[in-house]
């Protein structure tokens, strides 16, 4: 029966975690900053469990648990420090949070 | 035998001093001072007497100073016949000196340091006349020299005395130079800077080569022993203290030259050309600075050139190929013109510090005892038998005749213009009548009596110290021969000079002025010294201290040195100032700088091969 | 069948993330990214991750983007504003992306060999029973310092965002 070959999870791996890198480039939102960090997040899983399929072993799924669990944990503090920051500065763009300059 | 106290003693007491000497009464510093030299000079005579004959060396060896590829020098002392003779006049002349500089420093502030400076000085000379190789002996040679800037300096807040210090030191420097490169030589000749083994390798080197060290071993005794042309820190270190002039500058060490010469005698016998040198400077410095003294009103400037011009004929005997007769007028002068010097400082303590000779007069009554000293140094340093200096005197000169006759002529000639312008001071000094307004006063015993011991020694120590019989086997040299014509010649001269000093001086006051007058253009001439340090200031002096000024300050120091230093700096900052940029607080920017690094990176690695199977 | 499977959820998943970055307004790109999370979770299903699928979904997809979604809409975030700019990021930016999908897409044709193909069914390990076996054996000492980790998020969530006692 026809089948996929890995590297396609791969290469869509790749290019998930590509355009999250572009998010957080381009973007000025500090929201969507974040969520496209989340988006290079999930983009890793699919690498580690494709790599699981390959080996044929289950320690990729557990990392990839693990990155959720963190990523969960950041999500959590990080919202918490955008909510303060918004409370001091009263802006969600992020070129206006620049007083470490020079 | 303990060589090593008998430096040593004068520098604990130079530490002593030193260190506590502001907390101590005059009496503790004299008498560590005093006590520290006269043990030495106990210690020097019980080494003498348990050493006997001496008619080879006795060395001793302390430790290995320097021990560095082929080069091996220890710290050695050594004692033969030529050592002792200076051994005694160093240490017996140095007490003698120590116990006069009791009276005449009593008023004086800085006591303990003037003490602390002559122990310190005496512990250098020490070391150079024991010094068994060229390297201690260097020692010794480049501390007396900073010991004579010291002490002329003493009164540092004259900055003519300052002045005179820095003169000598450097001018001695210069000196200090020649005998640098000759030792440098050699010891690549000889491959050893050890007494003993170099005289003993010398007669088979090459004449050029003994040559070359002759000379520059020459240059250094013009720079210690004060010879043409490097006798200009002499008259002006004057400005010292006079038991300083009468140690340092008469006594001990511009006699360090005339001893080095004589400890080489094994080079220069087989450097005839180097010999000569020295007896022609010899005999031109004592002419020359004869004549300068003519003119000079000042006491202690006259007994400085007259230093200047004994040390030529000391070098006259020693480049004549007769050793023994440098050495043995280096010893009876110790022992008048120190007598001299010391009689002068007696004088300008009567006087309460006046120097100038036209200031004083008629002294002989007010002053008797410095008076009758005086005259025993006087009639010693003229050349009248049978004192000190006329033994010592017709001995050099009878070398020199032999040598070459025209140097026995001019040295005639000098010894009638010494006697001249000896009692020239003297009859200024103690005849006729008191020109000026102090009131003279004799001075204290501890003054007087030193003076008395160099009076009986300037007299008898002519007759009684045979130097040449003692140290004729020592420098295996020919023997002078007697000869009374020539002997009659010279003392004739020296009374000559007495005589028209006393015609020009006492009997006709007048006279000496009007013949100034006469010949004022060649009078200028000698009184201003024939302008030698006017030429050297115009010659070497202002042309170094403005190219120092002009390149080495402003371009090579300035812009150079702190150029590149401040460059650094500067170029510090700027790069900072450009990789500060990076910081600009946007969070886009930063992280846009993270993927740039992670792609960076993953193309090294890859690179590298640590990726890609 | 698998092949279906799998083009059509990655292309749900690209033009979701697609859409992720190119919307102005977050709930849009919040929604987005639920898009990416579902069908990210089918992909684990046809590579035999039960487990993480179903975690994938319960916890990324109904956990944290509601959280997202809640913060979104305290803050009243509204449109993007057009303010202020990065000049490196304009200027870098687009070069080093490329760059970066490049030398990945060219590190994963290189570095795996394409023989490995995936079928649904290819692997039976990622059983809720073997990652909890696998968990709480080999990974215990992680699992445990995980469980700190979360425990320091909580109160660090706490402290920042509460009001201040006056």
């Amino acid at each position: 029966m026809p089948q996929v070959p890995i590297s396609w999870f791969l290469m869509l791996s790749a290019a998930l975690f590509a355009l999250g890198v572009a998010g957080f480039l381009f973007r000025r939102n500090i929201i969507t900053v974040f969520m496209s960090i989340e988006l290079m997040l999930n983009a890793v899983n699919l690498s580690f469990i494709a790599f699981a399929y390959q080996h044929q072993q289950v320690d990729g799924h557990l990392f990839a648990f693990f990155v959720m669990v963190v990523a969960a944990a950041e999500a959590a503090v990080g919202l918490a420090i955008i909510l303060t920051v918004f409370k001091n500065r009263a802006t969600l763009n992020i070129d206006e949070v620049d007083s470490m300059k020079n | 035998m303990q060589l090593w106290l008998i430096p040593l003693l004068p520098l604990a007491g130079f530490a002593i001093n030193g260190l506590w000497g502001r907390r101590f009464s005059k009496s503790l510093v004299n008498l560590v001072a005093i006590g520290c030299v006269l043990l030495s000079f106990a210690w020097v005579l019980k080494t003498l007497y348990g050493l006997g004959d001496l008619s080879s060396a006795h060395v001793e060896h302390y430790f290995t100073w320097i021990q560095s590829g082929a080069l091996n020098v220890g710290c050695d002392l050594a004692v033969d016949r030529l050592t002792a003779v200076m051994l005694l006049v160093v240490t017996g002349v140095g007490s003698i000196i120590h116990i006069y500089a009791i009276g005449y420093m009593a008023h004086e502030g800085g006591y303990y340091r003037f003490f602390a400076y002559l122990n310190l000085f005496m512990f250098f000379m020490l070391t150079l006349v024991l010094a068994a190789n060229f390297l201690v002996m260097f020692v010794g040679w480049e501390g007396v020299g900073l010991c004579s800037y010291l002490l002329i300096g003493f009164y540092f807040d004259k900055k003519f005395a300052t002045d005179a210090g820095n003169k000598a030191f450097i001018v001695n420097r210069i000196g200090d130079f020649g005998f640098s490169l000759a030792m440098f030589l050699i010891f690549v000749n000889f491959h050893s800077l050890d007494f003993a083994s170099v005289f003993q390798q010398a007669p088979g080197a090459s004449v050029a080569t003994l040559t070359t060290i002759g000379l520059l071993l020459m240059v250094g005794a013009c720079g210690k022993s004060a010879q043409l042309p490097l006798y200009v820190w002499l008259p002006d270190a004057m400005a010292g203290p006079t038991p300083v002039s009468a140690l340092i500058h008469a006594a001990t060490m511009v006699t360090a030259g005339v001893y080095m010469t004589a400890r080489c005698w094994v080079i220069y016998t087989h450097a005839p050309a180097a010999m000569h040198a020295i007896a022609i400077i010899g005999i031109a410095t004592a002419f020359f600075a004869a004549t300068i003294g003519l003119a000079q009103n000042d006491i202690k400037k006259v007994f400085a050139y007259s230093t200047v011009s004994q040390l030529g004929y000391m070098f006259v005997g020693v480049g004549s190929g007769a050793f023994s007769t440098g050495i043995y007028h280096l010893v009876t002068h110790a022992f008048f013109k120190a007598l001299l010097f010391l009689g002068a400082g007696s004088v300008i303590h009567a006087l309460a510090g006046e120097q100038d000779m036209s200031r004083m007069g008629g002294l002989r009554k007010k002053i008797p005892w410095t008076f009758a000293t005086m005259m025993c140094a006087a009639v010693a340093i003229s050349g009248v038998p049978p004192f000190a200096g006329f033994y010592s005197k017709d001995a050099i000169l009878l070398a020199a005749h032999e040598y070459a006759p025209w140097i026995y002529w001019l040295g005639v000639v000098t010894a009638g213009l010494t006697a001249f312008y000896v009692f020239r001071a003297m009859f200024l000094t103690f005849f006729g009548d008191y020109r000026g307004h102090e009131h003279p006063h004799e001075s204290s015993p501890v003054m007087l009596v030193p003076l008395g011991v160099l009076a009986l020694l300037s007299l008898g120590g002519g007759y009684f110290f045979r130097v040449p019989a003692f140290l004729g086997e020592f420098f295996h040299a020919k023997e002078a021969v007697e000869d009374p014509t020539l002997v009659f010649i010279s003392v004739a001269a020296g009374l000559i000079g007495i005589a028209l000093a006393w015609v020009m001086y006492v009997t006709r006051p007048g006279m000496a002025d009007a013949f100034a007058g006469n010949v004022s253009g060649l009078y200028k001439l000698v009184y201003n010294k024939y302008f030698v340090d006017e030429m050297y200031d115009a010659a070497v002096v202002r042309p170094l201290v403005g190219g120092s000024r002009a390149v080495l300050w402003k371009i090579v120091d300035s812009s150079g040195i702190d150029g590149a230093v401040n460059g650094i700096g500067a170029w510090a900052q700027g790069v900072g100032g450009v990789l500060r940029r990076i910081q600009s607080g946007n969070i886009r920017s930063y992280a846009t700088w993270v993927v740039f690094g992670s792609v960076m990176l993953i193309v090294a690695m890859s690179l590298a091969g640590g990726l890609i199977r | 069948m698998d092949v279906i499977l799998f083009l059509i959820f990655a292309a749900i998943a690209l033009a979701c993330a697609v859409n992720v970055v190119v919307q102005t307004h977050p709930i849009s790109s919040a929604v987005s990214l639920i898009g990416v999370m579902g069908s990210l979770a089918i992909l684990y299903l046809l590579l035999g991750a039960e487990f993480i699928a179903a975690a994938q979904v319960i916890v990324y997809a109904g956990a944290v983007m509601v959280l997202f979604i809640f913060v979104i809409m305290l803050l009243n975030a509204g449109k993007e504003s057009s303010k202020g700019h990065s000049f490196m990021a304009q200027l870098l930016g687009v070069p080093v992306l490329i760059a970066l999908l490049g030398l990945l897409a060219l590190l994963a044709r290189h570095m795996y060999p394409p023989e490995t193909m995936v079928r649904f069914g290819g692997f039976q390990g990622g059983t809720a029973k073997a990652v909890g076996t696998a968990l709480f054996t080999r990974y215990l000492l992680p699992f445990e310092v995980t469980s700190i980790l979360i425990l320091i998020a909580i109160v660090g969530a706490v402290v920042l965002a509460r009001k201040e006692m006056d």
